[in-house]
C-alpha cells in the first residue's frame, strides 16, 4: 500500500517534518526528528532504487491525474540513485550535526536550523524524482532559498555577504531555467518531461527553442557552479556550518548536475544537445579551464576550508568533462565522479569539520602538528585527499579511470593527460595539508587539542570506509552508472 | 508591424534586461534586490503573454456562435507559483540585508569588501 506512494512520501515526509522541528522548539527533538526523516528517506530510496532496477522505470501519478496532464514523478535508474546519494549523505550529515551544530549555533536557533535542513533536503529529493519542469523549478528553488538560509547561520559575519552573494546569483539562475521552461512551454504546450522530449522534435528545429536551450544551459551551469559562474561556491563553502558545506558539497552541486543530464538527455534528446547545439563543444573549454584553474588556484589557499571548495569547482570540471564527451563511456564515468565525488568531498569537509570542532579555526598554520592529537580525524581526512587524488585502491580511482578510458576513446589523447596532470596538482594541495598536520611540529595553540568525539568521529569514517569500499569493489557502482548513461543515451542495456 | 504586435514581449526583455543590469551595476545592497525583483517581474509577463491567443476559443460547447475572450488558465496558475517564489526571495534577500547591516553597519557593498580586508 504505502510502496505505491513512495515516489511522493519520499518528498512529502521531510517537507511535512521540517515545521515539526520549528514547533518542537528543543534542539535535541528537532535533531532526533531530522535524523529519523532522513533515515527514511534513504530507506525509501533504496526501496525505489531496486524496484527500478529489478522492473525497469515507473512512474506515479499525482493525485491520479494522469501523465501529460497532472504532475508525474518517474522513477529510473538514474533519478533513484541519486536520490539515494542524497539521502545517505543527508543521513549522515544529521549524525555528524548534532555536536557540531550545538558548537557552531546559538541554542534557539537549532530546531530553525534542522528546518531548513529538512526542506533542503526535501528539494533536492523533488528535483531527482519529479517529472515535471515547471515542478523541478518549484523544488529547485524550495533547495536553493533553505540553503541561503543554511549558508547564514554561519559564525563568521560574512557568512552573511556569502549567503547574499548565493542568493542574488542563485535567483538568477533558476530565473533563467524559468525562462527556458517558459519558452518550451509557448513552444510545445506540456510541461511533462516524457511529452515534452516527445513534441520537441515535431517542433521545427527554431529560435524559440534554442533560446530556451541556451537559458537552461546557463541557469542550471549557475547552479552547478561550472567555471566561471562559481563565483558564489567558495564564499558559501568556507564561510557555512561545517555540517552544511559537507551537505552542500555532496549533494546540492550533484542534484544540478543531475539537471542538467535530465534537460541534454530526456529533454532535448542527445542528438539534439550534441549534434545541433554542438552543447560538447561548448562546455569542454570550460570544464578543462576549471579543472586547471580551480586546482591551481587550491594550491595557494591558506584556508583549508576554502582550498578544498576551490577543488570543488575542480572536480565538478571532472564531472562535465565527462558530460562533454557525449559518449556512453564519458558520461558513465562522468556518473560514477558524480557518486564518488560526494563520497571523497563528504569525508575531507566532515573531517575538517572535527578540526574546526577541537581547534577553531581550519588555517592551514593551525592544524599544524594536529596528526599527533587528532590521529583519527587526520587519517580520513588523508583517505578523502587520496580519493580526491585518484590513488588505486580508492573511490577517486575508479571514476578517474573511467574517465581516462573515455578520453582514450574518443582519442583525446591531450584531454588524458591533462586529467592526469589535474590530479597532481591535486596531490599538491592536499600534500600541503599533511605535510602541516604530519610533519610540523604542534604549535602552542594545537598541543592542548584531543581527539573529536566519538559522536563526529564515527559519521567521518562511515563515509572514509565508503571511500575505500567503492574503490576495491567498484563494479556495482560501475554497473549502475552504466544502467543510468545507457537509459539517458536511449540505448537498450 | 509584427515588430508591434509582439510589444508585450519587448517589455519583456526590455524590463528583463533593465532588472539584470541594476542588479550587475549597483553596489547598494536594497537596489540589487529592487533589480532583481524587476527582472523576475519581467518573467511574469512572459508568461502571461503566452497564456492570450488572439481568436482563441476554450475547449467548451457554447449555445451562441459569439466568440467568447479567452486566456489560458494554466501560465496563469503557473506565474501565481513564481510570485510566490519571488515574494519568498525578495524577503529572504532583505532579511539577509538587515542582517548584514547590523554586522557591517552598512549595505555598501564596496564598504562591505573593506571592513573585511581589514581583518
Amino acid at each position: 500500500m504505502i510502496a505505491a506512494h513512495l515516489p511522493i512520501l519520499q518528498v512529502a515526509v521531510p517537507l511535512l517534518g521540517a515545521p515539526l522541528c520549528t514547533l518542537s522548539r528543543s534542539s535535541r527533538v528537532a535533531w532526533a526528528l531530522a535524523l529519523a526523516l532522513c533515515g527514511w528517506a534513504f530507506l525509501a530510496s533504496l526501496a525505489l532504487l531496486l524496484r527500478a532496477l529489478n522492473e525497469g522505470p515507473f512512474s506515479y501519478a499525482l493525485g491520479s491525474w494522469a501523465a501529460p496532464w497532472g504532475i508525474e514523478y518517474r522513477v529510473d535508474v538514474l533519478s533513484s540513485s541519486v536520490a539515494l546519494l542524497v539521502s545517505a549523505l543527508a543521513a549522515v550529515v544529521t549524525l555528524y550535526a548534532r555536536d557540531s551544530v550545538e558548537q557552531e549555533l546559538d541554542g534557539d536557533r537549532i530546531p530553525l536550523f534542522y528546518t531548513a535542513y529538512l526542506l533542503c533536503l526535501a528539494g533536492l529529493l523533488g528535483i531527482t524524482l519529479t517529472g515535471d519542469v515547471f515542478n523541478l523549478f518549484v523544488f529547485l528553488e524550495i533547495s536553493s532559498l533553505s540553503t541561503y538560509t543554511l549558508i547564514a547561520l554561519g559564525r563568521d559575519r560574512r557568512a552573511l555577504t556569502a549567503a547574499y552573494q548565493y542568493l542574488i546569483m542563485g535567483t538568477v539562475g533558476a530565473t533563467f531555467v524559468l525562462i527556458g521552461v517558459g519558452l518550451m512551454y509557448l513552444t510545445t504546450g506540456t510541461l511533462n518531461m516524457a511529452d515534452l522530449a516527445a513534441r520537441l522534435p515535431l517542433a521545427e528545429p527554431n529560435r524559440t527553442v534554442r533560446v530556451a536551450f541556451a537559458f537552461l544551459t546557463v541557469g542550471i551551469c549557475l547552479k552547478l557552479a561550472l567555471f566561471p559562474l562559481h563565483l558564489w561556491l567558495p564564499d558559501a563553502y568556507t564561510f557555512a556550518p561545517s555540517a552544511v558545506t559537507a551537505l552542500l558539497a555532496s549533494t546540492a552541486t550533484k542534484v544540478a548536475v543531475y539537471m542538467l543530464l535530465r534537460f541534454f538527455y530526456t529533454v532535448f534528446g542527445p542528438s539534439f544537445s550534441f549534434h545541433e547545439m554542438a552543447l560538447g563543444w561548448v562546455l569542454l573549454p570550460f570544464a578543462l579551464v576549471a579543472i586547471f584553474s580551480m586546482s591551481l588556484v587550491a594550491i595557494f589557499q591558506g584556508q583549508v576550508k576554502r582550498m578544498l571548495a576551490y577543488s570543488s569547482v575542480a572536480q565538478i570540471g571532472y564531472i562535465i568533462l565527462g558530460v562533454a564527451m557525449g559518449t556512453a563511456t564519458g558520461l558513465t564515468a562522468s556518473l560514477l565522479h558524480l557518486f564518488n565525488h560526494a563520497l571523497m568531498k563528504g569525508t575531507l569537509f566532515l573531517a575538517l569539520g572535527c578540526v574546526a570542532y577541537r581547534v577553531g579555526s581550519t588555517r592551514l598554520e593551525a592544524m599544524a602538528g594536529l596528526a599527533r592529537q587528532m590521529p583519527w580525524t587526520m587519517a580520513a581526512f588523508v583517505v578523502g585527499g587520496l580519493s580526491l587524488i585518484g590513488v588505486p585502491l580508492t573511490a577517486g580511482f575508479v571514476s578517474k579511470w573511467y574517465l581516462l578510458l573515455a578520453a582514450i576513446e574518443r582519442g583525446w589523447w591531450p584531454v588524458a593527460v591533462l586529467v592526469i596532470a589535474a590530479s597532481l596538482m591535486a596531490l599538491v594541495y592536499i600534500w600541503r595539508v599533511v605535510e602541516a598536520a604530519y610533519l610540523q611540529s604542534p604549535s602552542a595553540a594545537t598541543a592542548r587539542v584531543v581527539e573529536a568525539p566519538a559522536t563526529l568521529l564515527i559519521p567521518t569514517w562511515l563515509l572514509a570506509t565508503a571511500n575505500l569500499y567503492f574503490g576495491i569493489d567498484g563494479t556495482r557502482t560501475a554497473a549502475i552508472a552504466g544502467e543510468a548513461a545507457a537509459s539517458l543515451l536511449g540505448v537498450v542495456p | 508591424m509584427q515588430l508591434l504586435g509582439h510589444y508585450n514581449y519587448w517589455i519583456f526583455v526590455l524590463l528583463m534586461m533593465t532588472g539584470f543590469y541594476v542588479v550587475i551595476s549597483t553596489t547598494n545592497l536594497v537596489k540589487k534586490i529592487v533589480g532583481l525583483n524587476i527582472f523576475q517581474t519581467s518573467v511574469f509577463i512572459l508568461y502571461i503573454s503566452m497564456g492570450k491567443i488572439i481568436g482563441g476559443t476554450p475547449p467548451i460547447l457554447l449555445e451562441s456562435d459569439r466568440p467568447l475572450l479567452y486566456s489560458n488558465p494554466l501560465p496563469h496558475v503557473l506565474i501565481l507559483t513564481a510570485i510566490v517564489v519571488g515574494v519568498a526571495t525578495t524577503a529572504l534577500g532583505l532579511a539577509l540585508v538587515v542582517r548584514i547591516k547590523e554586522a557591517y553597519g552598512t549595505v555598501e557593498e564596496d564598504e562591505i569588501r573593506r571592513l573585511d580586508d581589514d581583518l
